[in-house]
């Protein structure tokens, strides 16, 4: 092969030293770890529906249902653990953002590619280890996915083996955020200032500072419980002077942040996804860019807004009530930036864009519903109950999973070359978004008429509000499975794609659609910023 | 595209110094929970300070404050292209490290057969707050311990590096990193010793 075909041949079909399936796992080449990514995530995220789909299942009725209290504890756990450490963290930073933040940048790959493959391995050593957890020992671990103690230092089921496969999964965490920050710094194609970012790249970096700062603080705290459990030394057990509370402590001052990590990098996507399709200018792009970092600050400082009830002294819940608020501010200024970007676009509604509004949409109830769980008073009355699982639903899911969502109708063209078919892609989005509020609404409701979380069973008075939620989870199913076959079908015989079908002005769309090794054929130039359309031609290739 | 992105030196730099902050951090949580509980129990913690042994904490101090110079003087050595000297140099730091972990053998030996370990009947006698210093101590101590060994074993490596040429006076980062990672267990080390051997 003379080397200018081998210069266009796609990152599909370029194995480098390696051939079939360790061309794969032993790849540095970041668009094959990202995809490693993707597949990973997808199928942890579909493993975590499953077994979300039989604990609505379970409480179609009052009583034991389809299982008793011991297994859907385990239920709940797995379904948090899998949910939260093995997708969503993970999900677009080290999927999408794998995929794509060289490319914006304009780089061949990231600053470290062999730290970036260790990341995805350690990803599947921790993934192994929660899968052993699951089927060996005294049974799958039952304290829910925060570990609290006193019952996390005492319960008999695998929480060893999980919190190391946790740990593990931190430090995967940790080198995907370092990796970011560096490449961000050292790799951006000359003349790319910092204000010619694309706005992913800077909600990537906001996010690789909080993987950074946050999940040591996860690791230690995981670390102790092991600890605990295996010599007793006592430190968060009040029969021998710890405290539980400060378990509390150090475990929140990761995972509020955390919450971060998982829906600032979702923002991201969305900001890229709206101009494009209200072709015009982002508005307030250091706005944007600036309310990313202010929102990794504020978010750190808020964590025992997860504590009211845990006995904290009054000051101290006055002053973390009003932190929580002022997060809010900076997540606003993004929600009125997109706002006011659509407003007088010329608005071309394709499934990214469907997306994107959904998650515009969702996300604000999630987080208005914050503000109440936010704020002590009202806390006090829906803490742990229904209500808090409606809220974080509507921002994880109906933000972060929308979000990502929107991200893979985006840039599926320039991944796989193809087009998925744009009709079936507007139905399972509409299935989606009706199920998600079927499904999470009626739980706003059971919350605030004081139906408690994690309970398998209830009171005859909140049945109504159970059936009708499950039966949204059916219809979730039903829009997930066609959105997925959608995207399937689309990799198997979808139209050719083009080089940019979305008329984006971002590097990405300037190389071939998939992209070669490489990532560009000739060095690529900066001729404009990341959101002007103007003079952009329309792609011939695609109809 | 021909640059070679493996040797971006600065960018090297900026991922061990983020590797370092999350170093302090994961230190930082149990440095939170000794200040808490010094604060909740400062009474007992004085009386258990004064059990540890002085002598092997000084000892250990100066251990690693040697240990960390000869580091330094590894890197300048071997930017000066004197190869050998800077193995030797990496030598005398691992062997420095190596006898600092004996001297925690044996502290931890002398506590151990006393009975005073986590979760041990003797220990569980006494007070509230001295079960928690001694199981900070172990803890904290013990990680610091642990990284004591990683850092040798890392030393270890570039050791090899070097004397294969693989790492050498034009491309030294790898030793430089290696250095940093080191400085910060000693660095951490000078916050434990004071903590546990000297100010309660
Ligand atoms: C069809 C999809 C889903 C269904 C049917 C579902 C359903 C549920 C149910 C019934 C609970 C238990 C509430 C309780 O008893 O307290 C729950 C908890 C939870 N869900 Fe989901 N969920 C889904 C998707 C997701 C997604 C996408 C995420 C995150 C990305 C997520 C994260 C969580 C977390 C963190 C918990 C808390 C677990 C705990 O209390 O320990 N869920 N979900
Ligand atoms: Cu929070």
């Amino acid at each position: 092969m003379n080397s200018s075909e081998s210069k266009t041949l796609s990152f599909w079909e370029d194995d480098g030293r390696f051939s079939g399936i360790f061309s794969w796992i032993f790849t540095t080449d970041h668009k094959r770890i990202g995809l490693l990514y993707l597949y990973s995530v997808l199928s942890l995220f579909a493993v975590g529906v499953v077994i979300g789909l039989l604990m609505r299942l379970e409480l179609i009725a009052p009583g034991s249902t389809i299982v008793g209290a011991q297994t859907y504890n385990a239920f709940f756990t797995v379904h948090g653990v899998v949910m939260i450490f093995l997708f969503v963290i993970p999900s677009i930073p080290a999927s999408l953002g794998n995929l794509f933040l060289p490319m914006q940048l304009g780089a061949e790959d990231v600053a470290f590619p062999r730290i970036n493959l260790l990341s995805w391995w350690l990803y599947i050593i921790g993934l192994i280890l929660i899968l052993i957890s699951l089927f060996t020992g005294q049974g799958a671990p039952d304290t829910g996915w925060t570990f609290y103690v006193p019952f996390s230092e005492y319960t008999t089921t695998n929480v060893n083996v999980a919190v190391i496969g946790v740990f593990i999964l931190g430090f995967s965490s940790i080198l995907t955020g370092l990796n970011f920050i560096t490449t961000i710094h050292r790799m951006r194609i000359p003349g790319m200032k910092w204000t010619k970012i694309p706005l992913f790249g800077w909600a990537l970096y906001a996010t690789g500072w909080i993987q950074v700062l946050a999940t040591p603080i996860l690791g230690i705290t995981v670390l102790l419980i092991f600890i605990e459990r295996t010599m007793g030394v006592g430190l968060f057990d009040p029969a021998k002077g710890g405290d539980p509370v400060l378990y509390q402590h150090l475990f929140w001052i990761y995972s509020h942040p955390a919450v971060y990590i998982m829906v600032v990098p979702a923002m991201g996507v969305v900001t890229e996804i709206i101009p494009v399709f209200a072709r015009k200018h982002i508005f307030g792009y250091k706005a944007i860019a600036l309310s990313s970092l202010g929102i990794a600050f504020a978010g750190s400082l808020v964590w025992a807004h997860h504590m009211f009830t845990s006995g904290m002294s009054d000051t101290a819940v006055m002053i973390f009530s009003f932190l929580t608020f002022i997060v809010a501010i900076p997540s606003a200024v993004k929600v009125f930036n997109w706002v006011a970007t659509l407003y007088k676009g010329s608005i071309v509604l394709e499934p990214p864009l469907l997306y994107a509004l959904a998650f515009i949409f969702l996300f604000s109830i999630g987080g208005l519903t914050g503000l109440v769980v936010g704020a002590a008073g009202t806390d006090i009355h829906v803490h742990d109950t229904y209500f808090v699982v409606g809220h974080f639903h509507y921002t994880i899911f109906g933000g972060t999973v929308f979000g990502m969502f929107g991200g893979l109708h985006y840039w599926f063209p320039k991944i796989y070359g193809k087009m998925y078919n744009k009709r079936v892609a507007t139905t399972a989005w509409g299935i989606l978004f009706i199920g998600f509020n079927v499904l999470y609404f009626p739980m706003l409701v059971l919350g605030i008429m004081g139906m408690p979380r994690r309970y398998f069973d209830y009171l005859p008075e909140y049945q109504l509000g159970h059936v009708v939620s499950t039966v949204g989870s059916w219809i979730v199913a039903v829009g997930l499975i066609l959105m997925f076959y959608n995207l399937y079908r689309g990799i198997k015989n979808g139209e050719p794609a083009g080089k940019n079908p979305w008329n984006a002005a971002t590097l990405e769309w300037t190389t071939l659609s998939p992209p070669p090794k490489l990532n560009f054929i000739e060095e690529p130039e900066l001729t404009r910023g990341p959101y002007e359309y103007k003079g952009i031609e329309d792609d011939a290739q695609y109809q | 595209m021909t640059h070679n992105i493996n040797k971006d030196y600065i960018g090297a730099k900026i991922g061990m110094w983020l590797f370092l902050f999350t170093e302090i951090l994961l230190f930082g949580g149990l440095f939170v929970l000794y200040s808490v509980y010094l604060h909740r129990y400062p009474d007992e913690f004085h009386l258990a300070g004064q059990e540890l042994n002085v002598y092997f904490g000084t000892a250990n101090t100066l251990v690693l404050l040697t240990s960390s110079f000869s580091m330094a003087l590894s890197i300048t050595a071997l930017q000066k292209e004197n190869k050998k000297l800077c193995m030797v140099l990496l030598i005398i730091t691992m062997v420095l490290a190596c006898v600092f972990l004996v001297n925690k053998y044996f502290e931890w030996g002398a506590k151990i057969h006393h009975g005073i370990y986590p979760d041990s009947p003797t220990l569980l006698e006494r007070p509230k707050g001295e079960i928690i210093f001694f199981g900070l101590y172990y803890i904290m101590t013990g990680l610091h311990g642990l990284h004591v060994l990683i850092g040798a074993l890392i030393i270890f490596v570039v050791l090899v590096l070097v004397a294969k040429n693989r790492v050498t006076s034009s491309d030294f980062v790898a030793v430089e990193n290696t250095g940093l990672y080191w400085h910060l267990v000693d660095m951490i080390w000078i916050y434990l010793f004071p903590l546990f051997y000297l100010v309660v």
